[in-house]
């Protein structure tokens, strides 16, 4: 068996002295100034706990199972995480006694030996703190705040008979709590894990029960995301969950013959996402753009591997470097987000679904860097085995069905993106120049839909002339 | 049992072997005449009648299994003639489960004149209402689990859409694999000629007894020895009702009538944790109730707390223990089944479970009445018939009673069906004339949960235990499943071996396997200890790779044995 290796975070020490000498830890001096002016002395005890080397050769461990949640007091010797070093999975246990204030590397993912996994704190005062110092930790910040349902405790718990232990958190799912047990194993385990208080849930199952799905609800979860595995979110799958307006009582007709297909995850999510736009106040500008530089570069990138993709996800980054409020995205309705980068993401329809894999920093990648990346991404959607940074983080959309004659139409925006461009065909056309003279040339017609909260006609005509001018004027494209 | 195997262990060296396979099968088998004709000597002091004599000899393992030569020839003949006359039959066993099938095809091919008594179906608990029909449950529990992992599969590459399950088909699945097995154990002995007798057997005093279905149809017979091998039925303890639907026991589970959203199961033993592996996987929720402190009593500790957090922890399964039972109402009048719980030691109230059907899994009980033991003054303790080492029935005043065994579940020694069958052979072996004393340590037991879990010999504890009796050390080594090629091929990389073992002496104590297939691995160990086979000769076994087997491989080759000075090396033929 391994042990922690946990040290005090310097910052928080309290006396240097003390900090010297971990061990020491008389309970007895840290209870008496609670009463007085608690904060100078026992913010102290703080400690991280480290991802153990368990072996010469480990360099770094996954996180098997945390033994142990949130919230559990902690006694010296006992296992608190399982670790998985390159031969065996290891119990590892705690050199202190403390409260697990706060896990920062969750089951399954990876840590390098000697990075912080999880936050022990030695006073429930100091678990705020704790979580706090967790936070800044570590990007991945767990614990949203769950919202409660409050309602009226449906089973008034008897008195426990020795009421020491029932104060105690237990550290097994409760066995020796006394009192009606009315929530499913799998409903409490989902408790723990998102923070559900159980007592203050209602059942809505068999008898009164609490079921794993009530508890699913009190933690705003979607049934939809039951599954563990991370599905595959269409356009943008938005991180703030907006509200869902609720969905209109609908009864249509019931037509003989019809048949019912479920949606996939991946439909479910374009749903969602779909019924979720139409919170945001979108308008549309549209703008005719000639092509004929355009074609005669892809013509010659093309053997290049450069693909008409590439190049259309490049002029529009270029164009966004220039008008940074396009690529901005509005988040609360009070305030513009600035993106640092320009990640465009491009619509894939992909057999009953649709994706958009994202060319991240696409103003910053050459030409052939962004075909080939776009290559990469492409196979990896048909695989279904995009990363979600690859397909959610993007910041700007591109819809393109010009390769089908579609002269132009009007995208959705998704949740979460400033703007998002339609590109339409580009078509042989008879101009007139302003002196008169008719030509035909090739034109495009593109069409972007945008968040008119933070995005105003006047800022997407600029974008869109900036754009125009990129198309007509492709050269710099290749520098 | 070690005085009889190191003796073997000394001269092997001096025999020229011919053949290259036999080398790897080794020291055992070269012992095997020495021990026969020990065993001849002691026929000498049976037949002389002086049982004393024979309870003072020295314990001898293995000379049943390994004289195959004479077997093959006795197996030719069909059921014998009773010996003398004087009896109806040689040998008459009550109950055709599987100590009694493995007792009366052993006993036909020592050529004895054999009958078999059954009340109820050949097959008895195991084939069934008990190990057989819940294999052919958990097979399908097995895939369902890796259908339903999509990480698993997606790991292999493979893409699975959801995975369902028809219950009537599932149920089908296990009652025809113990229809099968019946007729197979059925047919082994009419093949043999062993007389099939129908009705309940009862003995009516010393050689003599009588089947039917009671009353005056019933016929008499007389033998020259009986075997009672009468089987157990579940325990359910007091307070419990059961009623066959809601509240049902591992008898009404098996036939899988119904899949409740949320069972409790009452014991968390073998048959508990088999069945929470089968219910979990087909949806429902488990909660186990253990009147232990621990979850899984009576595996190793090691092994016990590994499986939980393999086994449990993940799944939908929670748990209650320190709690007995105390009283269980099914379903009824639009209740659910209500479990009242107390604890364990101080038997104040914990309180009430409510759930949709609750399995007892408590264990089992002997089905001994009804058996005329009160005409040979036999007294049975809890149900179960006091036995000797030799399955020797004991009366009321500590005499043994001539001519009257008892074998498995009902002697109360070993619960498990291979131990009754073995049992049965050693009582055959003693009967046609050779002692027998059957190495209880050497029987292997496993539980068929995914991963599986086995064993053999003793746990930690109980190695440590008996360490500081006889003064000699304890030495444990493990390995894991993840270093194993065959195993992370499977992706099933969960899982560890431990062996317990003496350092000194190299002598196996126990063996403790958790991980994929650990029950088909276990007999390596379990015949190592059987034939008394030490780790630094098990060192240079060979096995194939890569398979799982080198899981064992690593694990002998990783214990370090003192002294190996008196280990012939093995020599290159």
């Amino acid at each position: 068996m391994a042990s922690l290796l946990q040290s005090r975070t310097p910052g928080l020490s309290f006396s240097s002295s003390l900090s010297s000498t971990p061990v020491r830890r008389p309970s007895a001096f840290f209870l008496k100034p609670r009463s007085g002016s608690r904060i100078p002395v026992v913010r102290a005890k703080i400690r991280e706990i480290f991802m153990p080397a368990l072996s010469s050769t480990m360099t770094e461990g996954k996180i098997v199972s945390w033994i142990k949640s949130e919230g559990d007091v902690l006694s010296k010797g006992e296992s608190v995480v399982v670790v998985e070093s390159d031969k065996a999975d290891m119990d590892v246990e705690t050199f202190y006694d403390g409260i697990l204030a706060a896990i920062v590397i969750n089951e399954g993912e990876t840590a390098p030996v000697g990075a912080a996994i999880g936050i022990l704190a030695e006073t429930e005062d100091e678990i705020a703190e704790a979580k706090a110092k967790a936070t800044s930790q570590s990007s991945l910040a767990p614990a949203p705040s769950t919202p409660k349902v409050e309602e009226p405790s449906p089973a008034p718990k008897l008195d426990a008979p020795s009421p020491a232990v029932a104060a105690a958190p237990a550290p097994t799912a409760a066995p020796s709590t006394p009192g009606k047990v009315v929530a499913t194993p799998f409903a409490k385990k989902l408790a723990k894990q998102h923070k559900v208080d159980i007592d203050k849930l209602v059942g809505t199952g068999p008898f009164g029960r609490i079921t794993p799905e009530d508890v699913e609800k009190a933690a705003g979860i979607t049934p939809a995301s039951k599954s563990n595995v991370a599905a595959p979110a269409a356009p943008a799958a938005s991180v703030a969950p907006a509200a869902v307006p609720p969905k209109a009582p609908s009864s249509f007709p019931e037509i003989p013959g019809s048949t019912v297909v479920p949606f996939t995850t991946m439909q479910t999510a374009v749903s969602k996402n779909m019924v979720e736009s139409l919170s945001v106040p979108t308008f549309r500008v549209g703008y005719p753009i000639a092509t004929d530089a355009l074609d005669a570069l892809y013509e010659k990138v093309k053997p290049k591997g450069v693909t008409m993709t590439a190049l259309l996800a490049k002029s529009a980054a270029m164009a966004l470097a220039q008008h940074p409020v396009v690529n901005a995205t509005c988040k609360d309705g009070k305030s513009f987000t600035y993106n640092s980068s320009i990640n465009i993401a491009v619509a894939v329809a992909i057999n009953g679904g649709l994706i958009t894999p994202v060319l991240q920093d696409a103003d910053k990648l050459d030409l052939y860097l962004l075909s080939q990346k776009w290559k990469e991404l492409v196979e990896k959607a048909r695989a279904k085995q995009l990363q979600p940074n690859e397909y959610n983080s993007g910041t700007f959309t591109l819809s393109n069905l010009g390769m089908f004659g579609v002269d132009r139409f009007d995208a959705i925006l998704p949740p979460g993106q400033g703007a998002i461009m339609a590109v339409g065909a580009s078509k042989p056309t008879v101009l007139a120049d302003k002196d008169g003279f008719f030509s035909v040339k090739n034109k495009m017609l593109v069409n972007v839909t945008a968040d008119h909260r933070i995005i105003y006609g006047a800022d997407l005509a600029a974008f869109l002339q900036t754009f125009s001018k990129i198309i007509e004027n492709p050269k710099s494209l290749t520098m | 049992m070690q005085s009889a195997i190191s003796l073997s262990l000394s001269s092997p060296s001096t025999i020229a072997r011919s053949d290259c396979t036999a080398a790897a099968a080794a020291n055992s088998y070269i012992c095997t005449p020495r021990s026969l004709r020990f065993c001849g000597l002691r026929r000498e002091a049976f037949k002389s009648k002086s049982f004393n004599s024979l309870s003072v000899s020295t314990r001898l393992l293995p000379c049943s299994r390994n004289s195959s030569f004479k077997k093959v020839c006795a197996a030719l003949q069909s059921n014998g003639a009773p010996s003398k006359g004087e009896f109806d039959y040689d040998l008459v066993i009550i109950g055709a489960g599987v100590g009694g099938h493995g007792a009366a095809l052993h006993a036909v091919e020592k050529g004895l004149k054999t009958a078999i008594i059954e009340g109820d179906v050949v097959g008895g608990t195991c084939v069934n209402r008990g190990c057989v029909p819940s294999k052919a449950l958990l097979a399908v529990s097995g895939r369902m689990r890796e259908l339903q992992n999509e990480h698993h599969m997606r790991s292999f590459g493979l893409q699975v859409a959801a995975a369902g399950y028809d219950k009537q088909g599932v149920a089908d699945h296990a009652n025809n694999l113990a229809s099968k097995i019946r007729s197979n154990l059925t047919n082994s002995m009419k093949a043999l000629g062993v007389d099939i007798l129908t009705g309940t057997g009862t003995i009516l005093g010393p050689q003599k007894l009588k089947f039917g279905k009671g009353g005056s149809g019933d016929t008499i017979i007389t033998a020259k020895d009986i075997i009672i091998a009468t089987g157990s039925v579940p325990l359910v303890p007091k307070g419990i009702e059961v009623d066959g639907k809601s509240v049902i026991t591992s008898d009404h589970a098996l036939k899988l009538e119904f899949v409740p959203e949320w069972i409790a199961i009452v014991g968390s033993g073998y048959i508990g944790l088999e069945f929470s592996d089968v219910y979990t996987a087909l949806g429902s929720e488990v909660t186990f109730i253990e009147a232990l402190d621990q979850l899984m009593p009576g595996f190793d500790p090691e092994i016990g707390k590994l499986a939980q957090r393999v086994l449990i922890n993940p799944r939908k399964i929670d748990h209650h223990t320190g709690v007995f039972a105390s009283k269980i109402t099914p379903a009824k009048d639009g209740n659910p089944v209500i479990i009242e719980l107390i604890d364990a030691k101080t038997k104040e109230p914990k309180g009430t479970v409510e759930v949709d059907a609750a399995l007892i899994a408590t264990g089992r009980a002997p089905f001994t009445q009804g058996l005329g033991l009160e005409n040979i003054n036999v007294q049975t303790q809890r149900g179960f018939v006091p036995v000797d080492e030799r399955m020797r029935v004991i009366d009321s005043t500590g005499k043994l009673v001539p001519h009257l065994y008892c074998i498995g579940d009902a002697n109360g020694k070993m619960m498990l069906a291979h131990a009754a069958s073995a049992q049965g052979i050693s009582v055959v072996e003693q009967v046609s004339g050779k002692d027998h004393v059957l190495n209880h340590l050497s029987i292997p037991a496993a539980c068929f949960t995914h991963p599986e879990i086995s064993m053999v010999g003793l746990t930690e504890p109980q190695a440590r235990e008996k360490a500081e009796k006889e003064g000699f050390e304890v030495s444990i080594t493990k390995t894991s499943f993840k270093a194993n090629t065959k195993a992370l091929a499977e992706n099933e990389g969960e899982g560890i071996a431990k062996l317990i073992y003496r350092a000194d002496t190299g002598e196996i104590l126990g063996v403790h396997i958790f991980g994929l297939h650990a029950a088909d691995l276990i007999h390596e160990a379990s015949n190592a200890i059987a034939m008394g086979t030490r780790i630094q000769e098990l060192k240079f076994a060979v096995h194939a790779h890569p398979t799982l087997s080198e899981v064992l491989d690593e694990l002998f080759k990783s214990a370090k044995v003192v002294s190996s000075s008196h280990v012939a090396q093995p020599v290159a033929v």
